[in-house]
């Protein structure tokens, strides 16, 4: 394999006309096209006639050019921006339930959401409700532990991230 | 003053200067129609499906450079435009086609004929989108023109509820379009454009290879000027076909599946590959780490996704084809060390000429010729398959003469609807249609569309009682096993047939006959010597279409022959069935 035809993963931020049937239009060239999406984010923008959308996706350089251009031949999109190798800021959330914990289990969730820098935004006698914004591979590392205890009693759920140009900061 | 949506509609259509409309009515679509009555503006074409009226709006608009515009009813009228709508995408093909949709209050309500007609062509469209809101209605028509005809034209769907059509609006119609995520491409890079002319200039081997996007920028003269300021050689590809005249000297053939010998030969040994327009579709490459193998490549396109898609080129140029050609005529020098490189390709054509057996009674070759001496200068469409095919081999084009021919998306049934509407569009030219039995008889009931608007369109049915095509590759690439090919099959024939001979059941239908049902002239040739006299009475009939049956051979192909995957360079150029 040579260096152009590597497969890694990419960024783009997209924005695109906030109308009807756009999400789909967007969503139906990765598929009808075969390209490889990871995740998907869509939002309004400061400007409600305009909606932004972070796309993560895995793919060779040449790929990545294609989906670049396709998506700047669609009349609904606006501006594409390639964050790749951009220095950038980027959050999902994940919440993570708990449940059926007993009471020594339940301190120890407290602790080690302390020390993950994640939130407990709820918790009952035996459940807990972890609320993790953090970049997508702290985030992959946070349900692997849980997972590693509580497998059989928990439930996940997460976002996908969003991200914006970094101002002076960069890779937070 | 307050209009209502139908109004602004038909306006709409008279400031766009529509002069044809094909529309086919139903119950989301009525107040439009109701609209339409007695409007003297333009013709409105009634066909007789609506995958008739897409493909004829088509064929109008490939003829006359125009935007050709449609208007159905919802539900099955507009699923009915599909594959209309995706061949015209294909192929770039400029057109606004509304449809008639359910009120929006009961859209997602499963009411009756309701589909949702927008998001099935999301994908095979260049824009679609519903009209939700009266207000709109003008912005959105005026906008579906624009993007339908710049840029890279292609098919643009408008769906229109019907209590938009009703409800009491502005009766302004926009003379401005601003669409902030649509910006055609304009302008040549001229840095890009100065690298391309110096390395024509140092080429040995250059190569010119045209697509259809030189025929849709109307570039052909200058494409010439240039061919011969530079004396580089040219080849096209089924679409670019008539790009240059194809007589002229430079003009080596078709390249491609079924291109020439010459053709592709230069352009396996070409140095330097110019290529315009066209986005190297498997069917033009062939095996792709064989292709041009020994070019460096420059790829001119209107659409920079078209652009090192499937081959990697060395300068990518992102304009319009008269543009880019007009540009570089002016600054590019001939070749200083072609050699003999033009005589050698000249050489080659002459000798490996694409040349049919004509031992038989007629062969395909025999009529398309006859074509081009009858006419000499024509519209011609095809249908798909071995007529397309043999045309494209065949069909003289020079002057004002255009091939129209479903190439991209291949789709039969397309070439009496565009043919009729060819015809309607340049009522000067005579417009001859060759189709095969197989892609005519679905959509012959535009036959009545035809009579009716008094067309004198040239039907050439070459019928071989199959689906040519495929039984061609059933026969080289499946162990002669025909399978469902055969149009006189019946199922007293039994079991499945590979040799085709005189006891055979009776083609359905009798063409002859049909025309006559329709109140037209039908004629069967079944000998060479039938042919001029019979297309010489089609051309002296200007009142109604005339149908033309040729019984050619039941197992003639189409050769020379890339099969699938294959390098340019590794053709069948003969070929003998076994047992033969």
């Amino acid at each position: 394999m040579t260096a152009t035809d590597k497969e890694k993963k990419r960024w783009i931020s997209l924005y695109v006309e906030n109308d009807v049937g756009v999400l789909a239009k967007i969503s139906g060239l990765f598929s009808g096209k075969s390209y490889n999406l990871l995740s998907l984010t869509v939002g309004e923008t400061e400007d409600p006639t305009v909606s932004r959308m972070t796309i993560s996706l895995v793919g060779d350089d040449k790929t990545f050019e294609q989906i670049k251009k396709q998506l700047n031949r669609s009349v609904e999109v606006i501006k594409v921006l390639d964050f790749t190798d951009l220095p950038i800021h980027k959050k999902e959330i994940l919440f993570i339930k708990l449940h059926s914990l007993r009471k020594d289990e339940t301190e120890e969730v407290f602790r080690s959401a302390a020390v993950f820098g994640i939130t407990v935004s709820d918790y009952d006698k035996s459940s807990v409700i972890l609320e993790s914004v953090q970049t997508e591979s702290e985030n992959d590392e946070v349900l692997r532990y849980y997972k590693k205890y509580f497998s059989s009693r928990m439930e996940a759920v997460r976002g996908g991230s969003v991200a914006i140009e970094s101002v002076s900061r960069s890779d937070r | 003053m307050k209009i209502k949506g139908t109004q602004l509609f038909v306006k709409a259509l008279i400031e766009e200067g529509v002069d044809t409309l094909f529309a086919y009515p139903g119950g989301m679509a009525i107040d439009l129609f109701d609209a339409l009555y007695g409007e003297t503006s333009f013709r409105v074409v009634l066909p007789r499906h609506e995958q008739g009226l897409v493909h004829a709006a088509d064929g109008y608009a490939r003829a006359t450079g125009k935007t050709g515009v449609c208007l159905v009813t919802s539900g099955p009228g507009a699923t009915n435009l599909v594959t209309g709508i995706a061949t015209a995408n294909y192929d770039s093909v400029p057109l606004v086609c509304f449809t008639g949709q359910v009120p929006t209050h009961l859209i997602g309500n499963d009411a009756f004929q309701e589909v949702d007609i927008v998001g099935i062509c999301r994908s095979i469209c260049k824009y679609a989108v519903t009209v939700r809101r009266r207000e709109d209605l003008g912005r959105i028509i005026k906008e579906a023109f624009y993007i339908a005809r710049t840029g890279k034209p292609g098919p643009v769907l408008v769906d229109f509820p019907k209590d938009i059509q009703q409800a009491l609006g502005s009766d302004e119609y926009p003379q401005e379009v601003s669409i902030r995520g649509y910006k055609p491409s304009t302008g040549v890079h001229m840095g890009q454009l100065k690298k391309a002319v110096g390395m024509l200039e140092n080429a040995k081997r250059p190569l010119f290879l045209l697509g259809g996007g030189v025929n849709i920028a109307g570039a052909n003269e200058a494409m010439t000027r240039l061919a011969e300021q530079l004396q580089v050689p040219v080849v096209t590809t089924i679409m670019g076909k008539g790009a240059i005249p194809t007589d002229h000297p430079l003009f080596i053939g078709n390249m491609g599946m079924h291109g020439n010998v010459a053709s592709n030969t230069a352009v396996s040994e070409c140095d330097l590959l110019v290529s315009i327009g066209t986005r190297f579709n498997d069917r033009i490459t062939g095996k792709i780490s064989e292709f041009a193998k020994n070019a460096k490549i420059v790829h001119i396109d209107i659409d920079a996704a078209s652009i090192s898609r499937n081959i990697v080129v060395d300068v990518p140029i992102v304009a319009d084809a008269k543009e880019a050609i007009e540009k570089m005529a002016e600054i590019a020098v001939a070749p200083k060390h072609m050699g003999d490189w033009l005589e050698r390709l000249q050489k080659c054509r002459a000798e490996k000429p694409v040349a049919m057996d004509g031992s038989g009674a007629m062969s395909p070759q025999d009529i398309i010729l006859a074509v081009n001496e009858c006419f000499q200068e024509a519209i011609v469409t095809t249908d798909v398959g071995q007529n397309q095919m043999w045309t494209a081999q065949f069909l003289q084009l020079k002057g004002k003469s255009k091939l129209i021919t479903s190439g991209g998306l291949g789709t039969m049934g397309y070439g009496l609807p565009a043919a009729i509407g060819a015809k309607l569009g340049r009522p000067e030219m005579p417009v001859v249609c060759i189709s095969g039995d197989g892609g005519f008889q679905m959509n012959e009931q535009e036959l009545a569309t035809a009579v009716c608007e008094e067309l004198p369109v040239v039907i050439c049915i070459l019928n071989n009682s199959y689906l040519g095509n495929v039984r061609q590759w059933q026969e080289m690439f499946y162990g002669g096993k025909y399978s469902c090919t055969c149009l006189r099959k019946r199922r007293s024939c039994g079991a499945w047939c590979s040799n085709p001979n005189a006891e055979c059941p009776p083609y359905l239908p009798d063409f002859v006959k049909l025309a006559e049902s329709y109140g037209i002239e039908g004629i069967r040739v079944t000998a060479r010597e039938q042919i001029r006299p019979a297309l010489e009475r089609a051309r002296q009939t200007t009142d109604r279409p005339t149908l033309i049956e040729f019984i050619i051979e039941r197992e003639t192909n189409i050769l020379p022959m890339v099969p699938g995957g294959n390098a340019l360079s590794d053709m069948v150029t003969e070929y003998k069935k076994e047992g033969k």
